[in-house]
């Protein structure tokens, strides 16, 4: 759906050249929801620009659904933009129109006829929640309206792909559950490809399949969400997953107990695996720290354990025999 | 009181002092907004970024700017003539009217487009819309208090100029006082037009106060 080959792209000023994006390469899959993480600065704004050219690369090519966006000249480009949806972390409203007339305003500047427009916003208005507020301006609105009226407008034309640029950065907990629910349904309902760039890990754990981390203008590892987030391989990340979480403290084990991080993924997560083990080896265990919760949906649990007396060996070895996975602390 | 004041001068000073105005304002308005918005267009980091437009753009508007409107008055003369035929009466105010104001009006303007915030134009662009569609459909309207608060400053300058304008043979209401209530020393004339021309510029902040509050919803 949305391919990226060798994307570069560079900011020279005064103080130096800077490499944004480094010879990206991505591909998203049609109706996916693919996150991409980053700090501030590693590149993730000028990526998703690339994807409708708002940035244009320097080198590389961008493809959304078959068409070389970057090889498309302006007036084609506008017509391809129109099937690229997108919206912002401060929501960028047209303060004086109303809701109304910013949710159509799409439509109009692609000049579709009147009764069209009024027809397809009242029905949009509607399916957001948003039928109530259609003569009021975006200054009356909350956050979380405002990113609601955003969205009603990405929608407007019927793209096929929707970016978000750190859509729920600005908002509160509250408000960021409610917009990614949205997402959620909008990509599982419409078969919508939504790409995301966030420095909240949160947000990936919850809506994304798949997740790329970007640093220095480089994608330093990607894969499916649960995997990458349940065994990052690169610093970054694992820095990234480590922030609001407590770190593990070693000196808290037992004396001569065998540390061993487990992770439960799928229905297992909810099996008393780790008791029965226990039993059958004749070992003692104390969970020092964990987590159960779910990514994309989908459960697992991750725990650091300490294994005391028996056969710590055997135990790790039935764990793993019963699709745990093991790894040494 | 009043002893010197000549009612039906007043009056037709009046009409020639709006008169000039309405005239100069229009096309003031007409060249000063397509202006502010090459400006815009053309400064570093837009839509239609161009140094050498911007620079020289910005230079005449400078240069305009920084002569003083007395001056302009007087070196305005011989295109003035050209243009509309005389350099007397409202007509031959007019030109160096517009030519003192519009370079004025068009930073203005140029100035509330720059307050528009850069993601509405991004979004504008993420949408599909040409960078006319840009300007006409969301700088434009977005900028509208800005642009308005904007008309109005330069309304009331304009006001002044034409009083000044007096002095080259403009007529209206400043000539009057230059005429009778300076060089005759009739005060009585030079209190009521410096009156008139002070309830005229009330008026006109007062309507653009309310066309400003009228188009603003932040």
């Amino acid at each position: 759906m949305i391919r990226l080959e060798g994307v570069t792209r560079r900011y020279r000023s005064v103080a130096g050249d800077r490499t944004a994006l480094d010879a990206v390469d991505l591909h998203v899959a049609r109706g996916e929801v693919f996150g991409v993480v980053g700090r501030s600065g590693a590149g993730k704004s000028t990526l998703i620009r690339a994807i409708n050219r708002l940035e244009t690369p320097d080198a590389g090519k961008v493809f959304v659904d078959g068409q070389e966006i970057t090889a498309l000249n302006p007036t084609e480009l506008r017509a391809a933009r129109r099937g690229i949806g997108m919206i912002f972390q401060h929501f960028n409203l047209l303060n004086a129109k109303t809701i109304e007339d910013n949710v159509a305003f799409p439509l109009r500047l692609e000049g579709r006829p009147e009764t069209e427009v009024k027809a397809r916003t009242a029905q949009l208005l509607a399916q957001l929640g948003l039928a109530d507020h259609a003569k009021k301006h975006p200054a009356q609105l909350s956050g979380g309206q405002k990113q609601r009226v955003g969205i009603a407008r990405a929608l407007a034309c019927g793209p096929s792909v929707l970016l978000c640029d750190e859509a729920t950065s600005a908002l509160d907990p509250e408000t960021t559950e409610d917009i990614l629910t949205l997402l959620d349904g909008l990509n599982r309902d419409l078969g919508l490809t939504i790409v995301l760039i966030t420095h909240q890990m949160e947000v990936v754990r919850r809506v994304c399949d798949r997740v790329a981390v970007l640093k220095d203008g480089r994608i330093v590892e990607q894969g499916a969400t649960a995997d990458v987030f349940l065994h990052p391989q690169h610093a970054v990340t694992r820095a990234m997953l480590a922030e609001g979480e407590e770190a593990v403290d070693a000196s808290v084990a037992p004396a001569g107990a065998r540390m061993a991080r487990l992770t439960f993924r799928g229905p297992s997560t909810y099996e008393p695996e780790l008791s029965c083990v226990a039993r059958t080896a004749g070992v003692d265990y104390s969970i020092l720290s964990g987590r159960i919760s779910r990514i994309r949906g989908e459960p697992y649990g991750q725990m650091t354990v300490a294994f005391t007396g028996g056969d710590a060996e055997a135990a790790l070895a039935q764990l793993a025999a019963r699709g745990v996975v093991v790894e040494a602390v | 009181m009043f002893a010197n004041v000549d009612w039906a001068d007043i009056g037709k000073a009046t009409i020639d002092t709006l008169l000039m105005l309405g005239g100069s304002m229009v096309l003031t308005v007409i060249l000063g907004v397509p202006l502010g918005v090459l400006l815009y267009l053309s400064g570093k980091g837009r839509l239609a970024a161009n140094p050498v437009l911007n620079a020289v753009l910005s230079f005449v508007v400078n240069v305009l700017r920084s002569v003083p409107f007395i001056i302009l008055l007087i070196v305005m003369l011989p295109v003035t003539v050209l243009l509309v035929g005389t350099s007397l009466g409202v007509a031959g105010a007019i030109p160096p009217l517009v030519v003192g104001a519009a370079p004025f009006y068009a930073r203005l303007v140029e100035t509330a487009l720059r307050e528009v915030d850069k993601g509405v134009v991004e979004a504008t662009q993420a949408m599909g819309g040409s960078t006319f569609q840009i300007v006409t459909r969301a700088l434009l309207p977005e900028a509208m208090p800005g642009i308005i608060a904007g008309a109005t400053v330069t309304a009331i300058a304009l006001v002044s100029y034409t009083a000044m304008a007096g002095v080259v043979g403009a007529g209206g209401l400043g000539d009057l006082a230059i005429r009778f209530g300076y060089q005759r020393f009739q005060t009585d004339v030079m209190a009521v037009t410096v009156v008139l021309l002070l309830i005229l510029v009330q008026i006109l902040q007062m309507i653009g106060d309310r066309l400003v509050a009228k188009v603003s919803h932040r």
